[in-house]
């Protein structure tokens, strides 16, 4: 029947398919369908931008408005990864530039960002909208100052965690007084001092404007101002928050907070004195989203007090020096809460304020909506993580980082198998897993068994032999990314199925037991895979036996082979 | 920072002390990471020596666990102190959680008329810093102990990177682990290489390109 209906009509009923998975399996049935789609996509996802060319991309979707790309592999973020080692934005930007596509949005993740690039940006894309930049590096003011200059219709300009270059602070007032169209403007992770004037006045000017997130140079009274003239903001990001309570300032404040009827997500709070929360009392009570995990310092009382204001929340980010206690509270107060991050105030320190499996515990029985966590703490067992998995069933994302990581069931000295076991059977709907402390190949066994939906897995410091690794590879059909460091993994696990590689994403191995020798043969079997050797060492200490052991190993599947953009330190085989 | 880090650097290198028979390195349960050469143990190919403390023992000495005796008293013995490996805990180096961000540093360089700031929260590696270093002090080269083939010398002069730490010593940069360096430098200085002939050290930092 469908083939009767002229492409239009096709390509209207496609328009209600946003989401890239299902637009990849409409391109699947049939030719026109395939043809149809293609032309009529407007947002492209590309989880690993070295697995296609920006050629490529365009040829088949000569529509494209917004690209997403993602980089460096995530244990870039833990300093695992050269910094030069690729990912670089300016080729993808250059042949966009070149082919004539209407960019409008671009959203990077880990990838090396030039001014350069930006400035190409700013100069080719007339009607660019958003630009979001996620754990990205490479660029300075300068490139962010072409953005505000050039990009008559910006409306996002997103800056999450990138390290930046800020010296200088004029970027801010490089958007032109024409400028009326911004929606989302986040520069927290800027560490300079930005021209308050003009971000004043930027923020006067902008109607639209529903997200703020400011840097640790703004000061309480152009906070307040600011808070005035956007009474509208859902989302607030607060960069510096010290003011003596008692004072005008402090009053002024409180007045502009509670105009903010629409404040919905919270955040920031870079430099705070805790005495000051309460000034945010008024607003607690709409919050769905709170993120105090840049917050140093706020303790104890001051914390639950603010807690049980936010009945709520959906999404809670806070330090581990809330205590358990504390987790307690949020337990009982906030019974919509998603998603829990606790994270270490003092990684590598004694750790006394932190958390541990009673915290836990306590949330997953006082929040049964809990389906995505990322919880470091001081140590965990068995008898907790199985209480967990028995009270939140939903568990999408479940990451849990034990500081000491090979540390066992302090209770009953056992390995956490039986723990993780419990929350893979559990939780059917399990996407993300990450383990930690002392495990052996048993957790893997459950793993593979159980976790059918898994898509990403990471490992470190665990399992006894090869059979581990293998439990997985043959029992996780939809994973995706596999990142493993510190696991006696060796050629026997890597090599058993190398085509599984072709199905995912991307595997890591660093300080495993896999050889040169045995990353050759994978090359050699898969070609549709590169095979990267990272090697940082001092080149005349590599010697090139293929009974060498590999440090680093990061395969991924590729449509294009290999790059030709690595720096020294990394080897394609 | 934990008092327990098993690398410690004595004031002399002397009575042929074998740094490597001391050293110490994370192990898994039940397997013995050491090789017949003591130098190519993966626990200690890393950038910095943030590998820790807890010692090898032999595959007999494991107890049902599947930890090495030694892991077990390694331990006991520094029940405060945190394994500190390179990308461990994984918190991004970027979320300066808990610490105050923002961290400058003053640097000056023997024969420069001015000095310089830096913030040193911006870089994640001696690597980056020493780069930028170089870009601020463009006609000087500094010297990097590891990788001698790589630097051109243009007017013939070397600047050793030092820098004065909490306690007002002068170090060499490179010897401890970066997040260490940040939080106890407080400036820093380019020594012109002629004064560092007694400085120069025999075993050199331990940080590398790969940091």
């Amino acid at each position: 029947m469908m083939n009767y209906f002229p492409d239009e009509v096709l390509e209207h009923v496609f328009d209600f398919i946003t989401c890239h998975k299902d637009r990849n399996s409409v391109s699947l049935v049939c030719k026109s369908w395939h043809r149809i789609e293609r032309y009529s996509r407007r947002r492209v996802f590309i989880g690993n931008c070295y697995s296609i060319s920006p050629e490529r991309l365009i040829a088949r979707f000569p529509g494209v408005k917004s690209l997403t790309l993602k980089g460096k592999p995530h244990f870039a973020d833990f300093n695992l990864v050269p910094y030069d080692w690729g990912g670089f934005v300016y080729p993808w930007i250059k042949v966009l530039a070149e082919t004539g596509i209407g960019l409008e949005e671009l959203r990077l993740k880990r990838m090396v960002v030039s001014d350069e690039s930006l400035e190409l940006i700013s100069k080719t894309f007339v009607n660019f909208q958003s630009l979001v930049l996620v754990s990205c590096d490479g660029f300075s003011a300068d490139g962010l100052a072409a953005i505000a200059a050039n990009c008559r219709f910006l409306r996002e300009l997103d800056l999450q965690e990138n390290e930046v270059d800020d010296h200088r602070g004029h970027w801010l007032s490089c958007f032109p007084e024409s400028c009326t169209s911004l929606v989302s403007l986040n520069f927290a992770c800027l560490k300079g001092e930005v021209n308050l004037g003009a971000l004043e006045r930027l923020v006067s000017r902008s109607p639209n404007l529903k997200s703020l997130r400011l840097n640790r140079s703004v000061p309480l009274d152009t906070l307040q101002k600011l808070l005035m003239r956007a009474p509208q903001l859902v989302d607030l990001g607060i960069g510096s928050y010290v003011h003596d309570p008692s004072s005008e300032a402090s009053n002024k404040l409180k007045h502009a907070i509670q105009r903010c009827k629409s404040i919905m997500s919270l955040s920031g709070f870079l430099e705070v004195a805790p005495r000051c929360m309460s000034a945010i009392y008024p607003i607690c009570g709409n919050l769905t989203t709170l993120n105090l995990s840049y917050a140093p310092g706020i303790h104890g009382n001051k914390l639950t007090k603010l807690i049980q204001h936010c009945r709520k929340l959906q999404r809670l980010w806070i330090l581990d020096c809330i205590g358990d206690k504390g987790l307690g509270v949020v337990a009982s107060t906030c019974k919509e809460l998603q998603e829990l991050r606790v994270f270490p105030s003092d990684p590598f320190g004694a750790g006394n304020d932190a958390v541990t499996e009673e915290g836990l515990v306590l949330v997953s029985a006082g929040c049964p909506k809990l389906n995505s966590l990322l919880y470091f703490c001081q140590q965990m067992t068995n008898a907790a993580l199985i209480t967990v998995a028995k009270n939140c069933p939903n568990f999408i994302r479940f990451r849990l980082c034990i500081l000491d990581p090979v540390r066992p069931d302090p209770v009953t000295n056992q390995p956490l198998d039986e723990g993780f076991g419990a929350i893979v059977q559990s939780c059917k709907r399990l996407k993300r897993l990450s383990l930690s402390g002392l495990l052996t190949d048993q957790v893997f066994l459950y793993i593979g068994m159980y976790a059918e939906q898994l898509e990403m897995l990471s490992i470190a410091f665990a399992a006894d032999s090869d059979k581990g690794m293998l439990y997985v590879l043959n029992g996780c059909k939809k994973l995706r990314k596999l990142e493993i460091r510190d696991c006696p993994f060796g050629n026997a696990a890597l090599l058993e199925d190398v085509g599984k590689y072709e199905t995912m994403r991307s595997l890591w191995m660093s300080s495993c037991e896999v050889t040169l020798g045995g990353c050759k043969t994978v090359a050699e079997m898969m070609p549709s895979l590169n095979v990267e050797i990272i090697n940082e060492s001092d080149q005349t200490e590599f010697n090139l036996d293929d009974g060498q052991k590999v440090d680093k190993m990061y395969l991924y599947r590729t449509l294009v082979g290999h790059r030709k953009d690595a720096p020294e330190s990394v080897w394609i085989l | 920072m934990s008092s327990e880090n098993g690398k410690r650097l004595p004031e002399t290198d002397a009575a042929g002390l074998n740094f490597e028979a001391t050293e110490l390195t994370l192990g898994l349960p039940g397997k013995s990471r050491v090789t017949s050469d003591g130098g190519a143990k993966l626990g200690s190919k890393r950038g910095f020596s943030e590998t820790v403390d807890l010692s090898l023992g032999d595959k007999k000495d494991t107890n049902k666990l599947g930890q090495t005796q030694s892991q077990i008293d390694a331990r006991e013995a520094a029940p405060g102190s945190k394994a500190q490996v390179v990308g461990w805990p994984p918190v991004r180096g970027y979320a300066k959680r808990g610490k105050k961000s923002c961290k400058y540093v003053k640097v000056a360089v023997d024969g420069a008329p001015y000095l310089r700031k830096v913030d040193l929260e911006m870089y994640n590696t001696y690597q980056q810093l020493l780069a930028s270093l170089e870009d601020m002090f463009s006609c000087f080269t500094i010297r990097n102990f590891l990788n001698e083939k790589k630097m051109d010398q243009v007017n013939g002069i070397e600047y050793v990177p030092t820098y004065e730490d909490k306690d007002g010593d002068w170090m060499l940069v490179g010897d401890v682990p970066w997040q260490m360096f940040v939080e106890s430098c407080k400036r820093i200085r380019l020594m012109k290489n002629t004064e560092t002939v007694e400085l120069a050290p025999r075993t050199p930092p331990k940080w590398s390109r790969r940091s």
